[in-house]
């Protein structure tokens, strides 16, 4: 026999050991089973150092790389055996005192989140959405003209005392109601439109528990041949659903906006204390969410429309006061403080 | 405005239903109503008596001991507290064993040891008005014992209407009885007021006539469009009538004497504003409409004003007497002495009016009216109504002459009224009959002025002197549709178009940052636009009228308001603060050159993102492994949001071109440890940790890392697409290179990508040393690098030769140093 086969023997030998090992270690299911396995194949006298011993007859050169292969099937089995050791000692212990204390707090992430006003502000574009409104957007500093001239509000009436406003320049101001985006896409636009436009508006009443300088307000505007007050109506009629729930009811004054006739104040029944009567509906079982009615003639007219083809409607709502009411909030302040603590409330 | 609901019964007898009713009535088909109120409830115990005798309380210095004459035959021992008691006059008065409003019941009790047997009573007291400071003094032609109740025509309602701009003519009992009256119009009846009719011989002129030895000039047409004036001479001014007090107390307001009285009742009864002037304390006599000549003049309420000539007043031939529409003059007033007077009615101009009260910071009833437009058709009635009052209540004689100056009533011209207009935007479909049922019994007259094939093609319908509001065909509609009811429109399906707006791509690109820091553990602030000036930079632009210089101008960046807002977070005692917001950023540019393309206005805007980031970096846990977040934190949540945003690339340090768009306040705010964000050269962001000063710190604080991009940079496409999961193995090498410490990591990574082949799949730092190991101004950096082929397994020489290249062009760039393991 020459050195080549006696060397590939035991190659064979020690792989055909490693396999019978490996196999013995992972069927065993008992330490006493674990101990014998070990005898039988890491032993002094087990089968390994026995095919180790057959490493002296082998030429001197070719002695180092059977001696590698060797030791590496030793380690591969000892490492096994050690967890197998190990897997066993877990699966049979009982669970004892002074192991992991499971009521400990675990390790968390810092929670982050979106603003209270602005969770309100996308559920209602959400709804609508469904109704086919996009999303638009428009300056916060803007000119008289679109701010009042071209929604009907003559600048020099009392209907513009109904905005204290802050003014910039001459002519120039910051925004006392999103209206003036409807101008702006209008202007952009042909119908069919249907948008809402949220953002910040400005009124010049310094903070208390309910007013601030600057907050707000989602506007709402649909424009194409054929809207009437009753597509009007449903349109709101749904949203009201949506958003406060199928047993919220609606109800429709009228109102004066100088943008839209016939206007209409909308209430949706209260949705604290259902329409008994409670401090949030100052007892009358409705609370007031939105100023809205049918586009005025006058508004198409400003923006290049033709008032005989198109009608419309529009719509104004403010979901900072909606986000008061539905979480409970007392104090309007607490919107724009900031404070961690309020903020983590909606993370 | 409060109305009466006895007096709306009183213009109207077909009114029906309870307070609550009339109040769900109005604010369903006209104008909100706040409240419905009982007025005179629960008064059935009170009785009129008479204060026979009034004495000194002999304990007490402030109380009297009153002798009462209730009716019942003898006289009752009483205590009174009010300074007002007088003998011989006439209180509302309880005797022991009745019950206040309210369920207070009097009982007969010592007072400071003197018995009283009752209670004299103050129009608080008993619910009907506002005035606590004394009992409440009747008339004289009372007796005693009478019921409270019936002499004063209680008990009654008031309901608080809240009107709204358009509606002026429902600031007055004859408006709201006109919309609650289920014939409108037609069931109106001006109830009679007692005095004898009177029906002047008017003596008119364009701009000034004269009659009873008083004229009447109007200078400036524009100021004032008519003025009637009426004299009556020899009245007695005195108390008014209980009836006339108790409509006056039940609509809101105080009673003052007879005459003014009067002038008020019309007012609230037919919304026409009066004044009643002293005839003998006008100078002339005679009255002018003109504008003020920067004169002094002090109003009734006793405050001296400046008049410059925006104010219009009414003067006499010397001085001004009134201020025009707004109110009258202290020294003209109506007094105790007064026997003759001129009682105005007029018709003042809205916009000057406006100016006139803005001018002198008044608000009246009468500028309130004048200012929206009042019913030049019912003037002369008004007139005649006031001046019949006067005569009842204060006696006197009207002059038979009355003056009238100004061009006649103007009239709304008439309005057109389509029913295929009610149908396009309504959606009813309503016959001209059914049209005109609706409108005319609130004054309107409909007439069908073009026919069509079923219902009329054209309505003309003529308006109401009192409903100025009504203009155009849209106008109409709402009548239409308030008086046809809100609620009782049909439910029907539409069928509708969706939008051809194309959503906003900057909402779309907020609601990806929102998502993207709210996942990255952050909480959206909403603050304030407003700032002080020191907390700016640019070009700030400033508010005419701030409410306080903390918020006087508007923020030019977005950090130091999210700055703001972590000192507050601190001066509650929270240290870790993460906080994100997305605002609008704006700069002046009133500087004409300064003005960039496509925008409009002098004042530009900018959406922007900020964030601030404080305290530990995970929150804090028992095994105590988490530190304050630092640079690296920062760094690398820019790195992820830039990653998740498509912002581009971060690098180290200043801007030195701030670029496009709105300047970075980075000057003040960002210290040593900054970097900018860049899109393809273009500045888009800055971030660093906040210098110290910027900040009002406690000592516990931890430091601030502050960052701020433009929203407009956020992509919003989805450039994503799959690549192939690799097939073949990898080969790894670490990479361990001494290096002066000056060298940067970004250098020596670029470097290796560089020179290396296309199979190094991925480059990362695992290790950084620098200590006693190596030489000073030295440090380690030791790279994993990773190869991989896409179509093959790679061989170690493959490798060995992309390191060698690596690793050549290292030393021959930086002077590394492969450093043995």
């Amino acid at each position: 026999m020459s050195s080549k086969d006696e060397q590939g023997n035991l190659k064979e030998t020690l792989e055909s050991i490693r396999i019978e090992a490996l196999e013995a270690i992972q069927e065993a299911e008992d330490p006493e089973s674990i101990e014998e396995a070990r005898v039988r194949f890491l032993g002094r006298n087990g089968l390994l150092s026995r095919a180790l011993s057959g490493l002296k007859s082998l030429p001197a050169e070719e002695r180092p790389e059977a001696g590698k292969t060797a030791n590496r099937v030793k380690k591969t089995l000892e490492t096994t055996l050690e967890m197998r050791v190990d897997e066993l000692a877990s699966l049979l212990e009982p669970e004892e005192e002074g192991g992991p204390d499971l009521t400990l707090p675990g390790r968390r992430q810092w929670r982050g989140g979106v603003h209270p006003v602005t969770v309100v502000i996308d559920e209602i574009c959400e709804i609508f959405k469904e109704l086919g409104f996009t999303r638009a957007a428009g300056p916060e500093v803007e000119t008289d003209w679109h701010n009042f001239t071209a929604l009907n509000i003559p600048l020099d009436h009392p209907a513009a005392d109904m905005h204290d406003t802050f003014y910039l320049d001459e002519g120039l101001l910051l925004r006392t109601h999103t209206s003036p985006v409807q101008a702006r896409v209008m202007m952009e636009h042909e119908p069919p439109v249907r948008i809402l436009a949220p953002g910040m508006v400005f009124r010049r009443d310094p903070y208390d528990a309910s007013h601030a300088p600057a907050f707000e307000q989602v506007e709402g505007l649909a424009v194409d041949e054929g809207i009437d007050f009753i597509e009007f109506r449903a349109a709101i009629d749904y949203f009201v659903h949506r958003f406060f729930g199928a047993s919220a009811r609606t109800r429709f004054r009228p109102s004066y906006f100088p943008f839209t006739e016939p206007s209409a104040e909308v209430d949706v029944s209260c949705f604290i204390c259902e329409g008994s009567g409670c401090a949030a509906c100052k007892r009358t079982g409705w609370i007031e969410i939105m100023g809205s009615g049918m586009v005025n003639p006058a508004v198409f007219e400003a923006v290049g429309y033709d008032p005989e083809r198109y009608t419309g409607y529009a719509f104004g709502m403010g979901p900072a006061r909606i986000a008061m009411l539905r979480y409970r909030i007392p104090d309007i302040r607490l919107l724009y403080e900031a404070d961690v603590g309020f903020l983590e409330q909606f993370a | 405005m409060d109305i009466s609901v006895n007096w709306l019964r009183a213009l109207a007898p077909s009114i029906e239903g309870s307070a609550d009713e009339l109040a769900d009535a109005l604010s369903a088909r006209a104008v909100p109503v706040d409240r419905a109120e009982l007025v005179g409830q629960e008064l059935h115990d009170v009785v009129v008596a008479r204060v026979v005798e009034v004495g000194k309380h002999p304990n007490a210095d402030r109380l009297s001991l009153c002798r009462v004459d209730a009716g019942g035959g003898d006289t009752l021992e009483v205590v009174c507290g009010a300074p007002n008691v007088v003998e011989n006059a006439f209180y509302p008065f309880i005797p022991a064993g009745g019950t206040l409003p309210g369920g207070f019941k009097i009982e007969r009790r010592k007072i400071r040891g003197q018995e009283s047997n009752g209670m004299l009573c103050s129009e608080k007291e008993l619910g009907l008005g506002r005035d606590a400071a004394g009992i409440m003094r009747l008339g004289d032609e009372h007796t005693p014992g009478e019921s409270f109740v019936e002499a004063f025509g209680l008990p009654d309602a008031r309901l608080e209407v809240d009107l709204t701009p358009n509606r002026i003519d429902l600031a007055c009992h004859a408006g709201v009885a006109r919309e609650l009256a289920p014939g409108g119009v037609n069931d109106l009846v001006l109830p009679p007021v007692g005095g004898p009719d009177w029906s002047p011989h008017w003596q008119s002129g364009e701009e000034s006539a004269a009659a009873g030895g008083v004229s009447v000039t109007i200078e400036d047409g524009d100021r004032c469009f008519r003025y009637l004036a009426a004299i009556v001479r020899g009245v007695t001014v005195g108390p008014s009538p209980e009836w006339l007090q108790a409509r006056l107390r039940a609509a809101g307001s105080r009673p003052i004497n007879n005459v003014v009285d009067s002038t008020n009742y019309v007012l609230l009864e037919l919304n026409q504003p009066l004044h009643a002037f002293d005839l003998d304390r006008l100078a002339g006599p005679e009255i002018r409409v003109r504008a003020a000549r920067n004169e002094a003049h002090t109003t009734l309420d006793g405050a001296s004003h400046k008049l410059g000539p925006e104010v219009s007043v009414i003067a006499d031939a010397e001085r001004p007497v009134a201020l025009a529409g707004v109110m009258g003059g202290a020294d003209s007033e109506v007094s105790a002495e007064t026997s003759d007077i001129l009682i105005e009615c007029a018709a003042f101009d809205p916009r000057h009016t406006r100016h006139t009260a803005g001018a002198t910071g008044l608000a009246t009833d009468a500028s309130y009216r004048f200012e929206r437009g009042i019913d030049e058709s019912g003037m002369e009635g008004a007139l005649r109504r006031c001046v019949e009052l006067i005569t009842a209540t204060a006696g006197g004689v009207a002059d038979a002459e009355a003056i009238r100056v100004g061009r006649g009533p103007v009239s709304a011209p008439p309005v057109r009224l389509r029913p295929s207009r009610v149908r396009a935007v309504l959606g009813l479909t309503l016959t001209g009959d059914q049209i005109a049922a609706l409108l005319e019994p609130l004054g309107f007259e409909v007439t069908v002025i073009e026919s069509g094939a079923e219902t009329p093609a054209i309505l003309e319908v003529t308006v109401p002197g009192w409903r100025n509001d009504v203009r155009t065909e849209a106008d109409l509609l709402e009548e239409v549709a308030r008086r046809y009811g809100y609620e009782s429109f049909p439910q029907e399906a539409r069928a509708m178009r969706p939008s051809a707006v194309p959503d906003s791509p900057a909402w779309q690109r907020a609601d990806r940052v929102r998502r993207v820091l709210a996942s990255a553990g952050m909480l959206e602030a909403r603050s304030s636009t407003f700032v002080p000036e020191s907390r700016t930079s640019g070009r700030p632009a400033r508010l005419l009228k701030p409410l306080s210089e903390a918020e006087s101008v508007l923020r030019t960046d977005m950090v130091p308001v999210l700055l703001g807002r972590v000192e507050h977070n601190w001066s509650r005692g929270h240290r870790d603060v993460r906080l994100y917001e997305i605002g609008t950023v704006f700069q002046s540019t009133s500087d004409a050159q300064d003005s960039r393309p496509g925008s409009d206005l002098p004042v530009i805007e900018e959406l922007r993102v900020a964030l601030v980031l404080t305290g530990l970096s995970r929150p804090p846990h028992w095994s105590g492994s988490e530190g304050d977040l630092d640079v690296a934190d920062l760094k690398g949540s820019l790195e992820d949001v830039v990653a998740d945003l498509g912002l581009g690339e971060i690098l180290p340090g200043e801007p030195e071109d701030l670029g496009d768009g709105l300047p970075f306040g980075w000057g003040w705010w960002l210290g040593e440890e900054s970097f900018c964000i860049f899109e393809s050269e273009r500045l888009i962001g800055v971030a660093g940790r906040v210098r110290d000063d910027a900040l009002d710190a406690p000592v516990w604080a931890a430091p601030v890392y502050a960052a701020e991009f433009r929203l407009d940079s956020v992509q919003l496409e989805d450039l994503r697409s799959y690549t192939d999961l690799p097939t073949f193995p990898a080969v790894t090498r670490d990479l361990a290179l001494l290096l002066d410490r000056s060298v940067p990591a970004a250098s020596v990574a670029a470097t290796i990508r560089d020179a290396g082949p296309d199979t190094l799949e991925s480059l990362t730092l695992f290790d950084v040393y620098e200590g006693d190991k190596i030489g000073d101004g030295q440090r380690s950096l030791a790279w994993r690098l990773v190869f991989r082929a896409s179509d093959r397994t790679l061989r170690d020489v493959d490798v060995e030769e992309g390191l060698n290249s690596i690793t050549a062009n290292l030393e021959e760039r930086f002077n590394a140093r492969i450093r043995s393991s």
